[in-house]
């Protein structure tokens, strides 16, 4: 709830003010720039459903059996997913930047039809994702061909948008265009509506998909003693279940975070230094935040096997920790591709990545110890967070991960300049990794005591 | 092997268990039953330090369960699906306990061997996740993962429920042979009370968290129990 709301504020102030950025600062047209863009808006929002959005097939069942008519149990099951967060969302966006356009002089019949059209074009992706959502060829074939196109147009081979904008601002320019999507809406309801009705039975479309259990063979692991017994299986964890997969997608989005900072916009909002350390350390850390941050909730779901097996929370802990570094190494190599951005802007990653290693993934595991939200694997049920992942303590936990280094590289470049700051986060981080017995303790400490809570916390969900 | 004094549990005012005294010695099969809310799994929480005491203690072979952890390495346990690791192989699920209690690969594949009848060829080698089996098979999975590493003391709740008469049956026969082994203290909870008669050599009955009735179990054992629980409403 917490985090919806959070989103929806985002989404409020940006929809007030992306006009007045595009058209001042930026010095574009806002609408025709909005429109340009819509595509890969379009195509990421299908993308994005597709991991978070949960199906709106559950507790079906019940229905079945009551005196009500199956179409209307498909109609009602189809017609919920309306108000869900993923489409309410957008709203958020785009009322307040609709009521923008028409207050500077946009005319409102053209700006509501136009408005109407992209409300239709985010049911579509709704009910899209509902019917490709068992269908991973489709999913993939989208999701690779949002990436080239993107790419293209990075480096100016292909611009797609010059030809899907001008759709967009069709919309705009003659309303009886927008009546095309609320068409392709109906058509794709009526697909999806059938696709539903023919699957109403238990042994059919009710029936959550089983898939053949895939071999993983890890022995390679067992090198690294007790310690592995946990890798291998957090391995097993993230790789089959589909709420751990999305921290695999966020840490590969982290990755390509940096464009935002290093790439020369002409608002020049970024061009402070000491914002590459901070881009740094979200590149690198991708996997420590959406991984690290949830340990032990992870392991949610059989926190009592965990606690009555003959386990030592510090081998525990180390499996959690190896797993962090382990993904912040490879991120920092796979982010090598910033050098292109010139060696100060990779050092940045990789004094990120040091910093990470060294500060950061002791915090996370220690405001994880904190946070007893139980985590459904199977579902992905709350994409946007949980009220308790904000809780204070770990809320006050992300002050040293994010603000510490800068305040470190300010006052490090104060002496040195910019090699002076990197090699002042990047000393702390070396420092850090030598307090790591004494953060392991305190962790240890606060497993213990708040062992009972935990428990009881995660027995809540079933 | 297990010693309780003055235990209780209390949720506010209410009060779920209250156990002045029992003591369980080493190599006994101990029954519980009891109705639904009578306190079965709080006791075998609170013995396995699952939840916290509001007083007295549990002492597993001398160690008080809330102070130290030594207790673990010999003790094993299936409560519940929370005991299961739902997207792991059964194999790699016994691999993992294994590798917890020190038993390598080879020694559990052997065991496992020995209980091919018991899993009647729907557990191993199936390609399945723990959590796409039915309930009855993960239910098999669970009981079987508690011998790995031969345990002193196994803590069983339900094992037979959602099990099918076959497997019932020989899961009967497992403990009962588990029992003969003067070190393998037992404790099992069950609804079925023919089947604790069956498995059992002492049987207590809990109602509303506290222990009405505690008998060594005896030809007449089945009768006086179906008389108690008859005359229950």
């Amino acid at each position: 709830m917490f985090g919806g709301l959070y989103f929806a504020a985002i989404f409020t102030i940006l929809g007030f003010g992306s006009y007045f950025i595009l058209d001042d600062d930026m010095g574009v047209e806002p609408l025709s720039f909005i429109n340009k863009h819509l595509i890969y808006a379009a195509s990421f929002w299908i993308v994005w459903r597709f991991f978070v959005q949960k199906m709106p097939v559950l507790n079906i069942q019940s229905f079945l059996i009551l005196p009500v008519k199956i179409n209307a149990v498909v109609h009602y099951a189809l017609g919920r997913t309306v108000f869900s967060f993923f489409n309410i969302g957008n709203a958020f966006f785009f009322i307040p930047f609709s009521i923008v356009l028409v207050k500077n002089g946009y005319p409102l019949a053209q700006v509501l039809s136009w408005h109407l059209a992209i409300l239709a074009i985010v049911y579509c992706t709704n009910y899209l994702n509902i019917l490709i959502n068992d269908r991973n060829d489709v999913f993939y074939t989208i999701a690779t061909t949002l990436v080239l196109f993107a790419l293209f147009q990075r480096y100016a081979i292909f611009d797609i948008t010059l030809y899907t904008g001008p759709v967009f601002d069709m919309f705009y320019s003659d309303p009886i265009y927008a009546l095309i999507p609320w068409l392709c809406l109906g058509l794709i309801y009526r697909f999806t509506f059938m696709h539903f009705k023919n699957r109403m039975y238990l042994d059919a479309g009710l029936q959550p998909i089983k898939k053949e259990a895939q071999e993983l063979r890890l022995n390679w692991l067992n090198r690294f003693g007790r310690t592995s017994i946990f890798i291998k299986n957090d391995i097993k964890l993230i790789l089959r279940n589909k709420r751990s997969k999305t921290t695999l997608l966020v840490s590969l989005f982290f990755l390509f975070y940096g464009f935002f900072f290093f790439i020369d916009y002409s608002s020049g909002m970024y061009e402070a230094p000491v914002w590459k350390i901070f881009a740094g350390i979200f590149i690198s850390g991708g996997f420590l935040f959406t991984f690290g941050q949830y340990v032990p909730s992870w392991d949610s779901a059989y926190y009592p096997l965990m606690m009555s097996q003959n386990i030592v929370y510090r081998e525990y802990l180390n499996a959690k920790w190896s797993m962090v570094t382990i993904a912040t190494i490879v991120s920092a190599v796979l982010a090598s591709f910033y050098i292109f951005f010139g060696w100060e802007t990779y050092a940045a990653v990789v004094i990120g990545a040091i910093y990470n290693i060294g500060v950061n993934g002791h915090l996370v595991l220690l405001s994880g110890a904190y946070i007893k939200t139980p985590i459904d694997l199977t579902s992905t049920k709350k994409p946007f967070g949980d009220k308790q992942a904000f809780n204070a303590k770990s809320l006050l936990l992300t002050l040293p991960k994010l603000v510490l280094p800068m305040v470190l590289y300010f006052v490090g470049s104060f002496f040195g300049g910019p090699w002076g700051g990197y090699l002042t986060v990047g000393f702390v981080g070396i420092m850090g990794y030598f307090l790591k017995d004494k953060v392991f303790d305190k962790i240890e400490q606060v497993y213990k005591s708040e062992k009972y809570k935990t428990l009881n916390a995660y027995k809540q969900t079933k | 092997m297990i010693r309780i004094e003055q235990l209780t549990k209390r949720y506010g005012d209410t009060t779920v268990l209250d156990i002045p005294a029992l003591e369980i010695p080493e190599g006994q099969i101990f029954g519980l039953v009891g109705n639904n809310g009578a306190g079965k799994t709080t006791l075998f929480s609170l013995f396995l330090d699952l939840i916290q005491a509001t007083e007295g203690t549990v002492t597993i072979n001398g160690i008080e369960v809330h102070r130290s952890e030594e207790w673990k390495a010999k003790t094993a346990a299936f409560l519940d699906d929370s005991f299961l690791i739902g997207y792991l192989t059964p194999e790699e699920y016994f691999y993992f306990i294994g590798e917890l209690r020190g038993v390598s690969k080879p020694q559990v594949d052997e065991l496992m061997d020995s209980f091919s009848d018991f899993f009647n060829n729907e557990i191993l080698n199936q390609k399945k996740y723990i959590r796409d089996l039915s309930k009855g098979n993960q239910k098999k999975v669970g009981v079987v993962a508690t011998f790995i590493g031969d345990p002193e003391l196994l803590i069983l709740d339900e094992p037979f429920a959602n099990l099918d008469p076959t497997t019932q049956i020989r899961l009967k026969e497992l403990l009962v042979e588990k029992g003969k082994d003067i070190q393998k203290t037992i404790l099992i909870s069950s609804h079925d009370i023919q089947h604790v008669t069956e498995v059992c050599e002492r049987i207590a009955v809990l109602e509303k968290g506290t222990i009405v009735q505690d008998h060594k179990t005896s030809a007449k054992t089945q009768k006086e129990l179906e008389a108690f629980f008859s005359n229950q409403t």
